[in-house]
């Protein structure tokens, strides 16, 4: 394509040089047909938070955060109070006693958290000059209180006040945090995750605690993502491609994968033999769970962990052209993949017919991670470096929008996906068919209302 | 000496007084007349034996002192008239003026009266010169003429009888227009006059009586020169109030032009203008002296009054004023580019303007789909009228002061009356606000103001009938209420202290108006009602402004809301619409003929400047609208807040761009239409494009695939290194390009930096710069990295890559085979057959059952079948095809929905996943 745009007569060929897949322009299972660009930062958005069925906000580097319909692209409120870029943003449901409406937590760089209100975009609490800016946050709607992570762990009520807080961390800062059963937290730090306990008061005399009870040091490299799977487990991943699952109860590990670790010497082996496996390349920069799968986001590739099997089932080394920046699991099986290199990606784990033959065991055992029973079937082999144990990952379709770096997406209703980018721009990929069929009822009220034509 | 001309009288017929019907077949008026059969008869060949080729204007002047003499034509070249005789013709047209030019003394007045007339029309044959001619006189005051009146005509004179008889209306629109305007300058110009000459009478008035004085000292009271002193003075004194009733009359003429916002902007108004100083004039206590405070006297500023002599000098032996002098340069210059434009509207056969009025009357009624393929014209602005009017309704009802005034300590504020409508506008308004909100506050309704009238009345002979006349005739309702009737209402209720000052004096008045309308009226035909002296007064165009306007009446912007229709045609339309249908196709015709800026400027007038002159003035004005100049007048203000705003949503690189490549196009067309500076390729434009078009179907074998492309949405990148190759085939696939409404340009003929995605989702054309540079290839980036949204076409390797195209309704449209030759032939071919298809696309849109389930258990896949089924049974379309259709369908909706005051929302993106191929010759 691009070296027939430069002048090149002769016809166009697989000029894709990567070795990425590249699904083409004819897209069947692809519905989103319909684009609506949202502007309105002036800076990178790297949050979408969804405040009910047809409302999100988004957030990003230039401080504003903005509330928009998710139907009509309309821009509901901008809320602005930061005056630096926001760090965190959480959706925060305000139970009181007359009514709940949904708020916005929000952090920022300039040491600030503030609570507003989506319905009327109003500022409702705000706490300043923070010890240190807040990295993560953390809603326990239970206990009608939040948590704030920075280089200290804070405990907050709902009117803003300081309820407890840990020590303060010099060297390093709390990157995530995760509820565990039994009013425990897990937060990320560095290469260790912290479990802390939360001692509601019995009484009002009583004051809330934060109690330090386990550190778990087991991962070699900084934890970058930290999720919370299901009651009984929740798993963190780290620099170097480590995941681990760990007991939601006992803390203790359920589960260990080094995932680039092992598969690098194998990929020497297969296709992608001149590229050597970087540090980054094995980052888990992203981690997803829908209680049965764990899907991670490692490089620019994509790896399903099944919890069921305990093993990796699926993976697509080269599921991008760059890194992979977030991923989802849809209910109907569509996983969603966003990346670098701007372009947002469908895939579905597919059921593969039973093994014809068997090849090359060796060549695939490094998948086994001790079931080397499991043998993948020989058609796998021929599609080249994309290799399953169980299923496959195929792309159904892609989305090209954005000129940067997809931040990250938020589905709606399945026929919406909205989409954030560093170009500033936010993007409402739409069902075309669903979109014109809004409209002619639109059409059709509005005939009625004015009598005919 | 005069031979007796065979004159047609035109009587109106039914055929012109038809009223207009909502139509379902092609209505007969749609229908062109056939040409008379005779015999092998060329019908092109020219019939008469007319001395001159091109139809051209002449105004011409019953001079008291050599008698009838042609003034001047439009167009103003000697070639337009040839060897025709238009001393002669002159001579015709004057012969048959039905006017009453009759000045004199009316039965029970002591004084002169003026007569404010109507002009009168007629259509004149002379079939000796093979001239026809429609022949517009009117009268126009100079106090030192016989009667203080000078009788002038305007005349269009063409070969074509038919064209005279069936463009009747709409010359006797277009010419009532031009001759408010010379009538209005007139006015002006005649108080201006008349007041100077008081001035000079009153000084005499104190010199005499200094003289009489001392006569009488000198010599007693009897003495012959005493008497003869006297009787000098008594005369001057009588002079002083004939002429003061005179000024009275004629400031008291309700300026109904005024309400016209095209009058509107007379001059700019001093900026070092202290704010306070109309509100002298307003309450009637201003010092015409004072030099900013009298924009009159700003030009001229000191008037030493001159000592008048007994005798005044024979009238043949002074000059008289020039047409220009009589009716104020600024109008005299206006009226004179109406002419020019009246021209051009009429210029060409008459077959031709009947077309395009016909075409342009259907376009209108396709209210929906209209957009879509037709540059975007008139009816874009509808919405925007209302508004207009709104806001101008207050500023130009301050001009139609109606009551004259017994008080002669009330005259100069008379004047500055006058001419506090022509240039203290912004003032007024605020005055005019206050009074307003007063007189609503008080829930003041004209009823109520005409009986605290009677209240103040002293002994008035009114009736209570004539009040009901009145009151019915103008129809005042409590203001607000009705906006349809706000220039009226808000034009008492504006002035309640000021009527109640001037007290009755215009009930005695009203019962000369009430005999108008009860005898008159329905007998006399217009033209001759004029002729009965004394029936119509300073009361007579109330009347008329609610009864005639057929003619006379302004397009006031208040009658567009009354006018259902709000047809954004302009001047006067709406009114002549709601007598003849006829009239409706009013003044488009010329937009064919036009060259694109006076398009741009014909847009201008009849919405974005409503306010403006129209004719060429909009372009010399504009510019300072677009700078922000200090615009003093309040109309051009707001026209300010609303052009700011249109232009603002402009990428102003676009603007430029279009600007630059339109040669011809001023900046006024940016700032005067930025709809249009939105659209660059202009109906001119896409009549040149269909010789482009036609090249581009026979040259390339793809173009087929190239037009679905354009068709069905998908942005067409057309890339090359020659800047005018490119240029030359997006113009030529411009025909093709459906707008997307109001929303942005759709063609952007050369870009030269990269695109981005949002770009895509307005520009569905696009010229594209192959550079080798770094700026190009990271445009290759993005052509690369979009062109699943794109179809590309390689001028310089004349490839094209873009989705397969199968269907059958391009290959109707674009055929290479085409047995057409010439380009305007093809453009005409192609408009039919996307008129159709929006047809077709209308159908698809608004039937109910194609996208939405009958009934609530219908599945989605029903629905889809059904309007498959119906796409193919009943359109006829298949295929490819449909998406064209859909996509028509969809910008249809969009449009509909489109709240009118909300202004325009961005099209929505669609595109669909299909594989391009790539097309080599």
């Amino acid at each position: 394509m691009l070296r027939w745009l430069l002048g090149g007569r002769e016809a166009q060929g697989p000029v894709e040089k990567t070795t990425v897949l590249f699904i083409g322009e004819e897209q069947p299972k692809n519905l989103y047909t319909e684009l609506q660009v949202l502007k309105g930062h002036f800076d990178m958005v790297r949050f979408l938070v969804r405040i009910d069925d047809f409302r999100f906000a988004s957030a990003g580097d230039d401080g504003i955060v903005l509330l928009w319909n998710v139907q009509t692209g309309e821009r509901l409120h901008e809320l602005r109070g930061h005056s630096q870029q926001i760090t965190a943003i959480t959706r925060f449901q305000k139970h009181s006693a007359e009514s709940s409406c949904p708020m916005i937590l929000s952090a920022s760089s300039d040491r600030s958290v503030s609570l507003w209100d989506a319905d009327t975009g109003s500022r409702v609490q705000t706490v300043t000059d923070l010890h240190s800016s807040v990295k993560c946050l953390l809603v326990l709607e239970r206990l009608d209180l939040w948590l704030s992570g920075g280089n200290v762990l804070c405990v907050w009520n709902r009117n803003f006040e300081l309820l407890c807080k840990t020590e303060v961390f010099n060297d390093a800062g709390i990157t995530a945090i995760i509820e565990l059963p039994k009013n425990c937290i897990a937060a990320a730090m560095d290469k260790e995750l912290i479990i802390y306990r939360l001692k509601v008061p019995a009484s009002e005399s009583e004051s809330w605690e934060i109690q330090e009870v386990k550190r778990l040091s087991d991962h070699q490299d900084s934890v970058r993502a930290l999720i919370s799977v299901n009651d009984q487990a929740f798993a963190s991943g780290s620099h170097v491609g480590e995941l681990i699952v760990w007991d939601s109860l006992d803390w203790t590990i359920q589960s260990y994968e080094r995932v680039f670790g092992d598969t690098a010497q194998a990929d020497l082996q297969s296709e992608i033999k001149l590229i050597s496996p970087k540090q980054n390349e094995m980052s888990i920069q992203h981690l997803t769970s829908d209680g049965e799968y764990i899907i991670a986001a490692i490089g620019s590739g994509i790896y399903v962990y099944s919890l069921l099997t305990k093993n990796v089932i699926v993976y697509r080394k080269t599921a991008h052209d760059s890194d992979v920046l977030h991923t989802l699991k849809l209910p109907n099986g569509q996983l969603i993949s966003c990346s670098e290199d701007g372009s947002v990606r469908f895939w579905v784990l597919q059921d593969l017919p039973p093994p014809a033959e068997h090849a090359s065991s060796a060549f695939f055992g490094m998948w086994g991670f001790g079931r080397a029973n499991k043998q993948p079937p020989n058609q796998q082999v021929k599609k080249g470096a994309d290799c399953l144990v169980l299923r496959s990952l195929e792309l159904t379709g892609d989305l090209i929008g954005h000129s940067g770096a997809v931040q990250m997406f938020l589905p709606f209703n399945d026929s919406v996906l909205v989409t954030c980018s560093t170009d500033h721009l936010i993007m409402l990929w739409k069902d075309g068919e669903r979109e014109s069929r809004l409209r002619s009822l639109d059409l059709f009220n509005k005939l009625e209302q004015n009598k005919g034509l | 000496m005069i031979s007796s001309p065979d004159l047609v009288a035109f009587t109106k017929d039914d055929d012109f007084r038809d009223t207009y019907v909502e139509i379902n077949s092609l209505p007969e008026q749609f229908s062109l007349p056939l040409f008379p059969y005779a015999g092998n008869a060329n019908p092109w060949a020219k019939a008469s034996f007319a001395k001159f080729t091109k139809d051209f204007i002449l105004i011409s002047e019953f001079s008291e002192q050599v008698g009838p003499q042609p003034l001047l034509t439009v167009p103003d070249d000697p070639k337009a008239w040839g060897t025709f005789d238009l001393n002669y013709f002159s001579l015709r047209i004057m012969s048959v003026d039905y006017q009453a030019s009759f000045v004199g003394h009316p039965p029970g007045c002591g004084y002169p009266k003026l007569n404010f007339v109507e002009d009168s029309k007629v259509v004149l044959g002379d079939s000796k010169e093979g001239a026809f001619a429609y022949v517009h006189h009117l009268t126009l005051y100079d106090l030192e003429a016989r009667g203080f009146v000078r009788p002038f005509c305007m005349a269009y004179i063409s070969s074509d009888e038919d064209k005279i008889m069936q463009q009747f209306q709409e010359l006797s629109s277009e010419f009532s227009k031009a001759s408010e305007c010379l009538k209005t300058g007139n006015r002006k110009a005649f108080a201006n006059e008349l007041e100077k000459k008081l001035k000079d009478l009153e000084y005499t008035r104190t010199v005499l009586h200094k003289e009489a004085e001392l006569q009488k000292k000198e010599n007693g009271c009897y003495s012959t020169q005493a008497i003869e002193k006297a009787n000098e003075l008594a005369n001057v004194e009588k002079s002083i109030y004939e002429h003061k009733d005179l000024l009275k009359q004629v400031t008291s003429y309700p300026n109904r032009k005024m309400k016209d916002p095209e009058f509107l902007p007379y001059e700019p108004e001093p900026p070092s203008e202290p704010p306070g100083a109309d509100q002298d004039q307003i309450s009637g206590v201003s010092n015409p002296d004072h030099p900013s405070d009298n924009p009159s006297n700003t030009r001229r500023p000191s008037y030493t009054p001159q000592f008048i002599k007994a005798k005044s000098a024979k009238c043949f032996d002074k000059r008289l004023k020039t047409l220009e002098e009589l009716c104020d340069v600024y109008f005299f210059n206006q009226t004179m580019d109406q002419l020019t434009q009246i021209e051009k509207i009429f210029r060409g056969d008459l077959c031709y303007i009947s077309t395009s009025q016909i075409d342009t009357a259907l376009l209108k009624q396709q209210k929906i789909t209209n957009f879509l393929f037709e540059v975007f014209r008139d009816w874009e602005e509808e919405p925007e009228k209302p508004q207009y009017g709104e806001k101008l309704a207050p500023n130009s009802d301050n001009s139609s002061n109606p009551a004259p005034s017994n008080e002669p300590a009330s005259l100069e504020s008379y004047t500055s009356c006058v001419e506090t409508v022509l240039i203290k506008m912004e003032q007024d308004i605020s005055e005019e606000g206050q009074q307003e909100t007063e007189s609503s506050l008080c829930g003041i309704t004209q009823d109520n103001s005409e009986e605290c009238l009677e209240a103040d009345m002293k002994g008035s002979v009114s009736s209570g009938e004539s009040i009901e006349v009145l009151g019915t005739e103008r129809s005042f309702p409590a203001q607000g209420s009705f906006i349809q009737s706000e220039s009226q209402a808000s034009l008492q209720v504006h002035y309640p202290e000021v009527v109640r000052r001037k007290e009755a004096s215009k009930r005695t008045n009203s019962q000369d108006s009430i005999e108008v309308l009860s005898t008159t009226e329905s007998i006399i035909p217009e033209d001759l009602r004029a002729s009965c002296p004394g029936a119509i007064y300073e009361e007579e165009p109330y009347n008329d402004s609610s009864l005639e306007h057929i003619y006379q009446s302004p397009a006031s912007s208040q009658r567009l809301v009354d006018s259902g229709m709000q047809d954004a045609g302009g001047f006067g339309k709406e009114a002549t619409e709601q007598a003849d249908s006829a009239c409706c196709i009013g003044q488009e015709g010329p937009r064919f003929e036009e060259p694109a800026p006076e398009l741009g400027q014909e847009c201008s007038d009849n919405g974005v400047v409503k306010v403006a002159p129209r004719s060429s003035r909009a372009g010399e004005q504009a510019p300072g609208v677009d700078d922000g100049a200090p615009a003093a007048l309040l109309s051009y203000e707001l026209n300010l807040i609303y052009l700011s705003d249109e232009v603002s949503r402009l990428d102003l690189d676009d603007v430029s761009d279009s600007t630059s490549f339109m040669s011809a196009s001023t900046s006024s067309e940016r700032a005067a239409s930025p709809f249009l500076s939105g659209n660059p390729i202009t109906v001119k434009h896409k009549r040149k494009a269909g010789q482009g078009a036609l090249r581009f179907i026979r040259q390339y074998p793809f173009a087929q695939q190239a037009i679905f492309s354009l068709l069905s949405g998908r942005t067409l990148v057309v890339m090359g290194a020659d800047e005018g190759k490119v240029r030359k085939l997006v113009s030529a696939l411009s025909i093709f390009v459906p707008n997307l409404g109001k929303y942005a340009e759709t063609i952007k003929p050369w870009l030269t930096s990269p695109f981005q995605i949002t770009d895509l989702h307005s520009w569905k054309l696009i010229g594209l710069h192959r550079v080798a540079s770094p700026t190009g290839s990271s445009m290759l980036f993005s052509l690369n990295r979009y062109s699943r949204y794109i179809s590309i076409l390689d001028a310089d390797h004349k490839t094209l890559r873009c989705p397969p195209y199968k269907g059958t309704l391009i290959g109707r449209l674009a055929d290479h085979r085409t047995q057409i030759k010439r380009g305007s032939t093809y453009f005409m071919h192609v408009q039919s057959m996307l008129s159709q298809l929006c047809s077709k696309a209308f159908l698809y849109t608004f039937c109910h059952h194609l996208h939405l389930p009958i009934h609530p258990g219908e599945g989605d896949a029903s629905v889809a079948s059904r309007r498959r089924g119906f796409l193919q049974h009943q359109l006829g379309i298949s295929g490819e095809d449909v998406k064209i259709v859909q996509f028509l369908g969809e910008l249809i909706k969009l449009y509909y929905l489109q709240e009118p005051g909300k202004g325009a929302t961005p099209p929505v993106f669609r595109f669909d996943y299909t594989t391009s191929f790539l097309y080599k010759i």
